[in-house]
C-alpha cells in the first residue's frame, strides 16, 4: 500500500514539476507548483514527518504560493477575462462542498478540544495508539523537530536568523534605489 | 567570555560589529558614511587580533557544528586581511562614485561573517548557511552601483548562476545525509570509512564539488566571473576574488581532506582534470582581454587552477601550499584591483589597457606598485608569487604528479605575457587625450602599502608563514 502511494505521488510530483517548467502561462505554472508542493507534503507524511508535511502545506502551498500568484497577477497582466465564465456550473458545487468542510472542521474540533481536553496535542490523547510511544523518540513529530531545532541544530537555527537579517538589509538596499 | 563560546570569538566580533553598524547607520550624519567604514575596519582588525590570539587553541561549540582549530584560524587571518584591504579601498571609492551608503559596509561585514563561518563550520548544514550568507550579501554588493547597466547584469548573473550552484550543493548534502544519516563532517567521514565506494556518497561529493567549484570559479563553473568582476564595484570585485575564494577553499579543503579522505583516489583524478582545465582556460582567455578587470578575472581563474594543483598533491606540503598561496594571491590581487580603483580617466574608472599608457612617466610610484603586484601574480622572485608557486608545484612533483607540475609551469609562462603587456603599456607607451589621474585617497594608498608589504614579506621570508600554513592543515590530515 505504501509503495503504491509512493509511486503514485512520486509520478504526480514529477509530472507537476514538468508541467511547471513546460507551461508558458505563469498562472498555470504556479498551480502546478501547488500540486508539486502538495505531493512533496504527502512524501513527508509517508516518511512519518507529520510536522514537516503540515508546515509544507501551510507555509509553502499556502502562504508562499498566495504571494506567488499575487506577484504574477500584479506584474504580468494577462488577457482580461471576458465573456461568460465557462466553469459557471461548478460554482453551484461550492456551497455544499463548503458546508461539508465546515461540518468536518466542527466535528474535529469537538472531538479534540471539547471531548479530549486532557491533552492539547491530538496525537497524544490517552487511548490513541501513538500515546504509547514517548514523544521524544517518535521522529517527525513536533516535539522531535523542536528538540532538533533548539538542540543539535541550535547554531544553524541562529545563523538562519542572521541570514534573514542580511537578506533584509540586501532587499532594503535594492529597493531604496528604485525610489531615488 | 564563556569557555564554551571561545571557539566563536572571531565570529562574535564580526557579528557584533555588524549589528553596531546597522544601528549606527540610522544616526546622523546622513551625507557621510565614512565613519561606518572606520568602525567596520576596527571590527575586522579586532577579529584579526582575536584570531591571532587564539592561535594554537582547539575546541568545538554547539554540539560540534562549529570548530576552532588552526586551519580555521589561518583562514580567519587571510579573510580578515582581504576584507581590511577592501574596506580601506572603499572609504574614498564610494564617495567618488556618489554611492556613499551605510548598507555597503553592513553587507561587506555580513559577507565576511559568512566567509569566517565557512572556515569554522564542521557540519554540512552550517557550511551551506555560511555559503548562503556570504553569497547573498555579495549578490547585492555586485549590483551596488545602480547607475551602471553592467552592475545590474553583474548582480543578476551572479545571483541566477549562484542560486543554481546552491541547488547542486543542497542536493549533494541531501544525498550525503541519505547515505551517512548525518550532516556532521566527522561522522560522515566515519560512515565513509566503512563504505568507501557507496555511489550515493560519491555522487553527493560530486555535487558538493560543483557548488564549491562555482564559488572558487574553477572551470567549467567559471563563466560568471568576468562579467561579475567587470560590472561590480572594483572594491567588491576584489572582495569576491580574494575573500570569497578563500572561504570556498576553506570549505573545499575541510570536506575533501578530512571528511572524504577515504575517497581520495576518486576525487584526486577528478581534480587533476579540473586543475589543468582551470589554469589553461583562465590563462589562454586572459590573453584576449583588453579590459583590466576582465583580465584579472581570468587571471584569478588561472590562479584557482594553480591552487587545485596543491589540493591534488595533498599532504601537509600540498594543502599547506594552498593556504600559503591563498594569502600571497590575496595580497597581490587585492593590490592590483586597488590600483585600478584609484585611477580615473576623465571621471571614468581606468579599466582599459589604453588608460595605462605612459603612467610610469607621470605617476612612477603608482605604476611601480601595480607592476610589482603583476610581477607577483606572474611569480617572479623576490615577490611572494614566486615562493607560493614554488611550494605548490614542488609539492606536486614530490607527490609524483610530474606532468601536472609541468603543465602548471607552462601555464605560468603563458600568463607572463598578459601581465607583462600591462607593464609594457605603463612604461613604453604614450597616452593621448585625457590623462589618467589617481584619486587623492590616503586610505587607498595605505591599503596598497599593506598589500605591497605582504607581497615582499612573504616573498623574502616565506618560511615562517609556510610553517604556520602547514601547522594549520595538520589537524585535518591527522
Amino acid at each position: 500500500m505504501e509503495l503504491v502511494t509512493f509511486f503514485g505521488v512520486a509520478i504526480l510530483a514529477v509530472a507537476s514539476a514538468l508541467g511547471l517548467v513546460l507551461r508558458r502561462n505563469p498562472i498555470h505554472g504556479a498551480l502546478f507548483l501547488v500540486v508539486n508542493l502538495g505531493c512533496v507534503a504527502v512524501l513527508y507524511l509517508l516518511l512519518g514527518a507529520e510536522f514537516l508535511a503540515l508546515a509544507q502545506i501551510i507555509i509553502y502551498a499556502g502562504a508562499i504560493m498566495v504571494l506567488f500568484v499575487f506577484a504574477i497577477m500584479v506584474l504580468i497582466p494577462g488577457k482580461e477575462e471576458t465573456g461568460p465564465d465557462p466553469l459557471r456550473p461548478q460554482r453551484l458545487l461550492a456551497v455544499p462542498l463548503g458546508a461539508v468542510l465546515l461540518l468536518e472542521a466542527v466535528l474535529v474540533l469537538r472531538s479534540h478540544v471539547v471531548g479530549g481536553g486532557s491533552s492539547r496535542f491530538p496525537g497524544h490523547q490517552p487511548g490513541s495508539p501513538l500515546a504509547a510511544v514517548p514523544p521524544a523518540v517518535r521522529p517527525g513529530g513536533i516535539e522531535s523537530v523542536g528538540r532538533l531545532l533548539l538542540g543539535d541544530y541550535l547554531f544553524a537555527f541562529e545563523v538562519t536568523s542572521v541570514l534573514l537579517l542580511a537578506a533584509l538589509v540586501g532587499v532594503l538596499t535594492l529597493a531604496k534605489r528604485k525610489a531615488e | 567570555m564563556d569557555a564554551a563560546l571561545l571557539p566563536l570569538a572571531p565570529l562574535v566580533v564580526v557579528a557584533g560589529t555588524t549589528v553596531v553598524l546597522i544601528l549606527l547607520d540610522l544616526l546622523p550624519p546622513r551625507t557621510s558614511k565614512v565613519h561606518l567604514g572606520v568602525v567596520a575596519l576596527v571590527g575586522i582588525v579586532a577579529t584579526l587580533v582575536s584570531a591571532l590570539f587564539l592561535w594554537g587553541r582547539a575546541g568545538r561549540a554547539f554540539s560540534g557544528v562549529v570548530v576552532l582549530d588552526n586551519f580555521a584560524l589561518f583562514f580567519d587571518v587571510v579573510i580578515c586581511y582581504a576584507v581590511a584591504l577592501v574596506l580601506l579601498l572603499s572609504l574614498d571609492y564610494l564617495r567618488r562614485n556618489g554611492m556613499e551608503r551605510g548598507e555597503y559596509y553592513i553587507l561587506v561585514l555580513f559577507a565576511t561573517l559568512g566567509m569566517l563561518l565557512m572556515a569554522h563550520a564542521a557540519d554540512l548544514i552550517v557550511i551551506f548557511l555560511a555559503l548562503e550568507l556570504m553569497s547573498l550579501s555579495l549578490y547585492v554588493l555586485a549590483g551596488f552601483f545602480q547607475a551602471r547597466l553592467t552592475a545590474a547584469e553583474s548582480a543578476m548573473k551572479y545571483f541566477l548562476l549562484g542560486a543554481f550552484a546552491t541547488g547542486f550543493f543542497v542536493y549533494g548534502i541531501a544525498l550525503i545525509y541519505g547515505a551517512a544519516g548525518t550532516t556532521a563532517l566527522d561522522r560522515v567521514g566515519a560512515a565513509l570509512g566503512s563504505a568507501t565506494r557507496d555511489p550515493l556518497l560519491l555522487i553527493g561529493l560530486g555535487l558538493l564539488l560543483v557548488g564549491f567549484g562555482f564559488k572558487i570559479s574553477s572551470v567549467p563553473f567559471h563563466m560568471w566571473a568576468p562579467d561579475v568582476y567587470e560590472g561590480a564595484p572594483t572594491s567588491v570585485a576584489a572582495l569576491i576574488a580574494t575573500g570569497s575564494k578563500a572561504a570556498g577553499f576553506a570549505g573545499l579543503l575541510r570536506v575533501l581532506l578530512s571528511t572524504f579522505r577515504g575517497a581520495q583516489p576518486d576525487w584526486t583524478a577528478l581534480l587533476w582534470v579540473l586543475a589543468v582545465l582551470t589554469m589553461t582556460v583562465g590563462n589562454v582567455v586572459a590573453i584576449a582581454q583588453s579590459n583590466l578587470k576582465r583580465m584579472l578575472a581570468y587571471s584569478s581563474i588561472a590562479h584557482v587552477g594553480y591552487m587545485l594543483v596543491g589540493v591534488v598533491a595533498g599532504g601537509p606540503l600540498g594543502a599547506g601550499g594552498v593556504l600559503f598561496y591563498l594569502l600571497v594571491y590575496s595580497f597581490a590581487t587585492a593590490g592590483a584591483f586597488g590600483v585600478i580603483l584609484l585611477l580615473e580617466r576623465g571621471r571614468q574608472e581606468a579599466v582599459n589597457q589604453d588608460d595605462y599608457g605612459g603612467l610610469a612617466a607621470r605617476h612612477p610610484v603608482l605604476a611601480l606598485t601595480l607592476a610589482l603586484f603583476l610581477l607577483s601574480l606572474i611569480g617572479m622572485p623576490p615577490t611572494a608569487g614566486f615562493a607560493g608557486k614554488f611550494y605548490l608545484f614542488g609539492a606536486a612533483v614530490r607527490s609524483g604528479y610530474i606532468w601536472l607540475a609541468v603543465i602548471a609551469v607552462l601555464n605560468s609562462a603563458v600568463a607572463a605575457y598578459y601581465y607583462l603587456r600591462v607593464i609594457v603599456y605603463m612604461y613604453m607607451r604614450d597616452q593621448e587625450g585625457v590623462p589618467t589621474e589617481p584619486a587623492p585617497s590616503f586610505a587607498g594608498r595605505l591599503a596598497l602599502g599593506i598589500a605591497l608589504w605582504g607581497v615582499f614579506q612573504l616573498g623574502l621570508m616565506p618560511a615562517p608563514v609556510l610553517d604556520l600554513a602547514q601547522a594549520a592543515v595538520a589537524p585535518l590530515l591527522r
